[in-house]
């Protein structure tokens, strides 16, 4: 399938590129600017994969939520737009000890696992109706605690606004 | 290889033609609009530019076209050119999976009238309508102007906030229709159990939030003209204030042409399958009864836009939080409760 | 189902080319005579009194917090409704009692943010 590979690439590329200008850029709008770019290419990954459901959520909660609340974060801020991100020889040495550090890990485990090619799923036609009644079956008690989660969330958040 | 083609063509084919008529229906839905907006205040409208001012809308893009680009100089350039480039994307992206018809048959291939039938459908739609805050926020906040940013701020969170109760009124249509498809969520929707008769709290949570969404009075808050000038779009000019104003119409046709999918069951036109007409006169009916059905929805966003005043703000927040979240949730309760007695 | 979102790609870089076309055009076809009135921003016809990097106020952000928190109960609901019909047919009742308990235990955290004023907006 020459157009997937294309997609997968073209995919690869924008998130590559966004990414880089999300940690180069010098203003903090223009880096979230790049990184609602670097959500939209990993949603298109999850479509590729066939995880469609999970490539809407990604796009509505990343992109619709929690972008829009850095962009809220960064108004609040005030001037912090104008301000110029600098780095110096003090942050670069540990930053570059501790990113040599995690990327050997990653070319450690990628080297190590042994890749095998999945077979074709079973039923590629809706995720979303099998994640409803693999929730509805085995992980009830786990759909349940998800509200308890998002109960304790709401309250932080409710405590946070009003003293 | 061939039927791939075919399929590419095909989807080409139909973007022309969406876009087309997207166009040309948003050029006559501002006509319309200043029109039924004279009538409503006892005046005339446009009535110069060829007969009847039929031809206003193309001589005010052509106004438009050749006006001044004024970008202020405190403005960042950037993202002051890329907030009307997302709200145009999003106005233009959005029409990809609304169904206006059912299939045809050309050439031996079923040809599903619609873009693409893709298993998230409903939510795709959601995903994009939450990246249009972005035009917003970044048109309000790079112009450099008070009023521009006071508009975007207040209207993203608008936006967001309607989109709750949007949401919770779209997942009473999915216990009815089991799919996220838009062709089957109108296929759901046979004879007379349209979604507006079955949960009709869930049509009115919806359609206030359309309207919230698209930004239109009574929740015009991003433009109330006399506190905050033109809002987000106050430093834009020429074809960039073109592009807000094209999304905004765009918007409003996506918005009904939803509302007519969701809630007033798509193509469907009752029973037409007993009147015993051919193939061909029946799906043309269909495809009839679907623009029927969005244009009187278009008139509906006309006329309350010419009869409500605009709310105020903490007013606009109150009935999104406080009114339309519970009632949408309870109208989810009520659309299972249904589903468990219909069976 | 991979080929289902080939239109959808289409339609993307439709609307890219599309969407900018209009918006450079008016810098192709319009005049370009600016002076420095021009380009200060809109202020009733006088000078602009102070620039717009005022801070905006707190609550704004804590409508975003919400919208994340009630966004993410949505999404949990989806797979539910879709799901609905056919597991009450084969399980019965209990599904409905599972989304209610999920449901009452949010709206706990609402009426919670409700009587402490987290939606109060003035």
């Amino acid at each position: 399938m020459t157009y997937y590979t294309f997609a997968f690439y073209a995919f690869a590329a924008i998130i590559l590129l966004s990414a880089y200008a999300v940690v180069t850029s010098k203003n903090v709008i223009y880096s979230a600017f790049s990184l609602m770019l670097t959500f939209f290419g990993v949603a298109g990954f999850y479509a590729l994969l066939g995880a469609d459901f999970i490539a809407i959520v990604q796009l509505i909660v990343y992109v619709g939520g929690i972008l829009t609340l850095m962009l809220f974060g960064v108004m609040l801020t005030n001037k912090i737009t104008e301000t110029e991100i600098k780095t110096g020889v003090f942050q670069v040495l540990p930053a570059s000890i501790i990113i040599g550090m995690f990327s050997g890990v990653l070319i450690a485990s990628i080297s190590n696992n042994r890749w095998t090619v999945a077979e074709k799923l079973n039923n590629p036609q809706n995720s979303l109706v099998g994640i409803g009644s693999i929730l509805m079956n085995e992980y009830i008690l786990i759909f349940e605690l998800l509200g308890v989660l998002l109960l304790i969330a709401l309250i932080g958040a409710a405590s946070i606004a009003r003293k | 290889m061939n039927d791939f083609l075919f399929y590419i063509i095909v989807a080409l084919v139909k973007i022309v033609i969406i876009a087309n008529m997207i166009l040309i229906t948003v050029s006559y839905l501002v006509y319309f609009e200043r029109k039924i907006s004279a009538w409503t205040q006892n005046r005339v409208g446009p009535n110069r530019v060829g007969y009847l001012g039929l031809l206003q809308p193309f001589a005010d893009v052509l106004k438009l076209l050749l006006k001044e680009d004024i970008v202020p100089k405190v403005a960042n350039k950037f993202i002051h050119s890329m907030a009307p480039f997302i709200a145009l994307f999003v106005a233009f992206t959005t029409y990809a999976v609304i169904p206006f018809g059912p299939s045809i048959t050309l050439w031996g291939k079923e040809i599903p009238l619609m873009m693409a039938d893709v298993n998230i459908g409903i939510l795709y739609v959601l995903a994009l309508t939450s990246i249009g805050v972005y035009a917003i926020t970044f048109a309000g906040w790079s112009s450099g102007s008070k009023y521009s940013l006071l508009g975007g701020i207040r209207s993203s969170a608008q936006m967001i906030s309607y989109e709750i109760s949007m949401g919770f009124s779209i997942a009473g249509v999915l216990i009815f229709s089991q799919s996220l498809r838009p062709m089957e969520i109108v296929i759901a929707q046979h004879g007379w159990m349209w979604n507006a008769v079955l949960q009709p709290v869930g049509f009115l949570t919806f359609v206030v939030a359309a309207f919230a969404e698209t930004n239109r009075l009574p929740f015009d808050l991003p433009e109330a003209e006399p506190e905050l000038v033109g809002g987000y779009h106050t430093e834009y000019s020429s074809m960039k204030f073109a592009a807000f104003f094209l999304a905004e119409y765009a918007n409003m046709i996506i918005g009904s042409a939803m509302i007519v999918t969701l809630y007033l069951g798509g193509w469907q036109f009752p029973y037409v399958e007993t009147f015993g007409f051919s193939p061909a006169v029946t799906i043309g009916l269909q495809v009839g009864a679907f623009f029927v059905k969005m244009g009187a929805l278009l008139f509906f966003f006309i006329w309350v836009r010419w009869s409500i005043p605009r709310f105020r703000y903490d007013q606009l927040m109150n009935i999104g939080w406080k009114v339309m979240f519970p009632l949408s949730l309870l109208n989810l309760i009520w659309a299972a409760i249904l589903a468990m007695i219909m069976k | 189902m991979i080929e289902s979102y080939i239109p959808i790609f289409l339609v993307f870089g439709f609307a890219i080319l599309f969407s900018l076309a209009v918006v450079f055009s008016s810098s192709l076809f319009g005049p370009q005579r600016p002076n420095a009135e021009k380009m200060t921003t809109y202020e009733s016809g006088v000078k602009p009194i102070g620039l717009a990097n005022e801070r905006v106020s707190v609550k704004y952000y804590l409508v975003a917090m919400l919208f994340i928190i009630f966004d993410l109960e949505v999404i949990f609901v989806y797979p539910w409704a879709v799901k609905f019909k056919s597991l009450y047919a084969q399980q019965g009742i209990q599904v409905f009692w599972a989304m209610i308990v999920f449901l009452t235990v949010f709206e706990v955290g609402f009426l919670y943010a409700f009587k402490k004023g987290g939606f109060k907006w003035d």
